[in-house]
């Protein structure tokens, strides 16, 4: 009795792979297999996730801004509202797009539609899925974030050309997010766990100095949201899009860094629970 | 760098089958579990157990709902962590060496999973990408699957659009993609027509006949005495018996079983009138059943008593039969 | 065994004709029980967060640079009927979508009810009682959290609760009418929320008066649930001046979109359930 070993040299040499059962170097195949389904998605839909901070920034920044008149910019000289709040919709933006794609997306294809069941069949192992996902999400985030740029632009609110830098920047956020998003979606089990994460992000999105200074709140509260990561990308982008940096810059940069290793590393702790169960 | 697995083309597989089997005692197991055990926190879904497969057969694992019969697939597929014991799949770990073992395999799971976003063919398509197959393999191989499951003049359409029946032939077209040596099925035709079934089996057996292991878990008992070689009976994640379905039933049940109703008023008292007759003798609240090697013999020797059942049944023993031995009669769910 | 018996079909028969839609609304309620807790989390993190970032972060703002725009009261008292009748409008987006896709395709829970002495117009009318009800909760929810505030000066500020669940319905029962027209999910309901709520929260006269905004897009205003509430909740929470026709014309047209919705739906429900 003996058992059938067939002597493939690649098994070999995967048994002294790093991340040995969790990938097997083939991301392209999931990235490939998220651009054709995009392809027979909705494009209008897919169009429409850039639409909602274009419109945010037409009702706020014309409408409010109308009202409001000009603000103090991150270096002190006066611009309009709606240059004030653009790179903050942008931020938002790409926060909102990581997460849900890291969390909502995963969760529904993990629990529902059931394509990672089929996937995870396959030689591909769980860090080839969770790295093409994040891909695509960036990608996308990419897309979105050069269009947003695009209408800033047409809309007068660009004065420098360093601004073209707000779209890797926005990328950059995006990662940071859908990292941790990842992560974070391996804890969720239902969906009303699920719901927790907007009860995160909704005042985030509110608090985070994107439709007024943070100077508005007593101290106490500033630390605590100087402390959250929307904060930083709001700022991060803003410098960018006046040319006004400062020490701070690197340390809104770093904070991104320092949340994405952790992120990373977080889902990478994670794929088993996450992806088998 | 890609991986792309070895394909073995099917004439290989079959002389390397007869070439196995000439050399008369050594076998050679492409599946060995030992002591296979899997928790979910208190619950015990698979409770030790030990089963080896030769290349080439056809492997039923049988039980009821909750046996633990999907668990132990999907731990050959290393897609679930075992608790403890061993497992070897073509001589790997499923567990180190996840992407090498399911690359080895077909996987058809009890719930189709297939991309909804894609068209029927392109789910062919980027599965085999998913193995990291080339494309020039693959646009032939995509077409020669969707003949094998009839589903060409379906290639463009959505999978939304299919029938049950299509969708679960898709979903076997899929697991092929690979060119795989096992294949591992989980309830393939629950939920199916009878035509949808019979035009299943008759794949599956072509297959076999191809030589591809084919790892079965069912609870239709005909389907496992249509396809199966071999099978394990699994109950609460222990094996019952292990055999041929005619072993099996040899074993378990006798070559006839007499079915005699009596109304159910009388069924529960008649059983000691009936003592004697047969080898084994079960009362059921409709009617009783009498394991006998000869039903019609059996049936003289009732009407000799003086008894007149309502009506009376002479039929062959089948798994059924053992199956219900083995694993009670009463609710599982 | 039960002693009780089934009462004779007749009797089943004649109290569906009755009570029918109470029974299905209870099948929804029980439903909703399910994820209760979140609803009332929303229901007080949603005023508490929003009326804090606008009425009182982005308010500071607002308030020292332009004193006078908003009738000569506070920014926070002008938006806080906005965010109430908003979140009603966002609230009818959801349940009303969703939930009749799941009746008709995913879960197909309609169907349960259909096979009972249950009609297709009590299935749906059950539907949008047990959602109206949601709202009169989420929105006097809201109301107690505008109030604490100090978010509604005049006495009559409650109306707005009646008002925003007037808005959701007048909103909701067109998109449920089109929900149950919807046979296959191609994200139709991503795009009405993103092209049809988005807008009408951003263009409606919520954060800023209307008139502020261009002719261009000051007509999404006007043909908009959120506007008509907004306006009216105004009229009762800070006395804001209007004329008296205006006002009637806001009470008109919410309750005629309603009721045209209404009816639609019920005719979609039969259309739909007799396939």
């Amino acid at each position: 009795m003996s058992t059938l070993t067939e002597g493939h040299s690649v098994t070999e040499a995967a048994r002294n792979r790093r991340f040995g059962p969790m990938y097997s170097r083939n991301v392209k195949a999931v990235i490939a297999r998220g651009l054709m389904a995009t392809k027979s998605s909705n494009w209008m839909v897919m169009l429409s996730g850039f639409f909602e901070p274009v419109l945010y920034l037409i009702s706020m920044g014309v409408g409010l801004g109308a009202i409001v008149g000009a603000v103090e910019g991150p270096g002190g000289q006066e611009i309009s509202y709606a240059a004030y709040i653009a790179p903050a919709l942008l931020a938002v933006s790409a926060m909102n797009g990581a997460i849900y794609d890291s969390t909502w997306n995963v969760f529904f294809k993990m629990n529902f539609a059931k394509l990672y069941q089929g996937m995870l069949y396959t030689s591909l192992g769980p860090l080839d899925v969770a790295m093409g996902e994040i891909f695509l999400a960036l990608l996308r985030g990419l897309l979105y974030a050069t269009g947003f740029t695009a209408v800033m632009g047409l809309m007068g609110l660009i004065t420098t050309p360093w601004a073209i830098l707000m779209i890797p920047a926005s990328v950059l956020i995006a990662f940071g997010f859908a990292s941790f998003g990842m992560g974070i979606t391996s804890f969720m089990k239902t969906f009303q766990q699920m719901d927790w994460i907007n009860f995160v992000m909704l005042p985030m999105f509110l608090f985070s100095a994107t439709f007024y200074p943070l100077s508005v709140y007593p101290q106490y509260i500033q630390w605590f949201i100087q402390a959250m990561p929307l904060w930083h990308g709001v700022e991060l982008l803003r410098q960018i899009s006046v040319r006004t940096f400062s020490p701070a810059t690197a340390i809104h940069i770093g904070y991104y860094l320092v949340m994405i290793v952790l992120g990373v590393l977080l889902t990478a702790g994670r794929l088993r629970k996450l992806f088998l169960k | 760098m890609v991986w792309v697995p070895e394909l073995v083309s099917n004439e290989e597989l079959s002389s390397k089958q007869t070439s196995t089997q000439s050399q008369g005692e050594q076998m050679q197991y492409v599946i060995t579990a030992e002591n296979l055990t899997k928790t979910y926190g208190d619950v015990i879904a698979v409770d030790g157990i030990s089963f080896s497969v030769p290349a080439g057969e056809a492997f039923g694992l049988l039980g009821p709902n909750g046996a633990g019969k999907s668990t132990t697939m999907k731990m050959i597929g290393g897609v679930s962590q075992r608790t403890s014991g061993s497992l070897s799949i073509m001589g790997l770990d499923p567990e180190s060496h996840g992407p090498e073992v399911r690359a080895h395999l077909g996987v058809v799971p009890q719930q189709d999973n297939l991309d909804e976003e894609l068209k029927v063919r392109d789910n062919l398509l980027v599965y085999g990408r998913y193995f990291g197959l080339p494309m020039s393999y693959l646009r032939p191989k995509a077409d020669e699957l969707l003949e094998f499951a009839q589903l060409t003049d379906k290639a463009k359409s959505k999978v939304d659009a299919l029938s049950g029946g299509m969708k679960r032939r898709l979903t076997i077209a899929r697991s092929l993609i690979n060119e795989p040596r096992i294949l591992l099925l989980d309830e393939p035709t629950t939920g199916l027509d009878p035509q949808a079934r019979h035009i299943l089996w008759d794949r599956l057996f072509r297959l076999k006949e191809q030589g591809v292991t084919l790892i079965l878990t069912t609870h239709y008992m005909d389907e496992a005495e249509q396809l199966c070689d071999r099978l394990i009976v699994v109950d609460k994640g222990r094996i019952m018996a292990e055999g041929s379905p005619a072993s099996l039933i040899r074993e378990y049940s006798t070559r006839e079983v007499l079915e005699l109703r009596f109304g159910s008023e009388r069924n529960a008292t008649i059983g000691a009138e009936l003592e004697g007759i047969g080898e084994r003798l079960e009362t059921l609240p409709d009617r009783v059943l009498i394991y006998a090697h000869d039903g019609e013999a059996a049936l003289e020797q009732v009407s000799a008593r003086g008894l007149r059942p309502l009506t009376s049944l002479v039929r062959r023993s089948s798994l059924e039969d053992v199956f219900l031995r083995l694993t009670g009669r009463s609710l599982v769910d | 065994m039960t002693e009780q018996r089934a009462h004779p079909p007749a009797v089943s028969a004649a109290r569906a004709r009755r009570w029918g839609s109470f029974y299905y609304a209870e099948q929804v309620l029980r439903v909703m029980k399910g994820y209760g807790w979140t609803i009332v989390m929303y229901g007080v993190g949603q005023p508490v967060a929003y009326l804090f970032a606008m009425g009182v972060g982005l308010a500071t703002l607002v308030d020292t640079n332009s004193e006078a725009a908003f009738g000569g009261v506070s920014y926070l008292a002008f938006i806080a009927p906005a965010l109430l009748i908003s979140a009603a409008v966002m609230t009818a987006a959801n349940e009303f979508t969703f939930p009749v896709m799941d009746g008709f395709k995913w879960r197909r829970v309609y169907y349960g009810p259909h096979a009972s002495p249950l009609t297709p117009e009590q299935i749906a009318t059950g539907h949008i009682m047990a959602v109206t009800l949601r709202f009169l909760l989420q929105s006097a929810i809201y109301f107690v959290v505008v109030a604490l505030f100090g978010a509604s000066p005049s006495g009559w500020g409650w109306v707005s609760v009646l008002v925003a669940t007037l808005a959701g319905l007048s909103f909701g029962l067109p998109l449920m009418a089109y929900a149950a027209s919807i046979k296959e999910d191609k994200g139709q309901f991503a795009m009405v929320m993103r092209f049809i709520v988005m807008p009408l929260f951003l263009f409606s006269g919520t954060f800023f008066p209307l008139d502020t905004l261009p002719l261009v897009v000051r007509w999404i205003g006007w043909i908009s649930p959120i506007w008509h509430g907004t306006e009216l909740g105004r009229v009762f929470s800070y006395g804001y001046e209007e004329s008296p026709l205006l006002t009637i014309l806001h009470i008109v047209f919410l309750v005629g979109l309603a009721v045209v919705g209404w009816v639609l739906t019920k005719r979609q429900f039969v259309r739909r359930l007799g396939q």
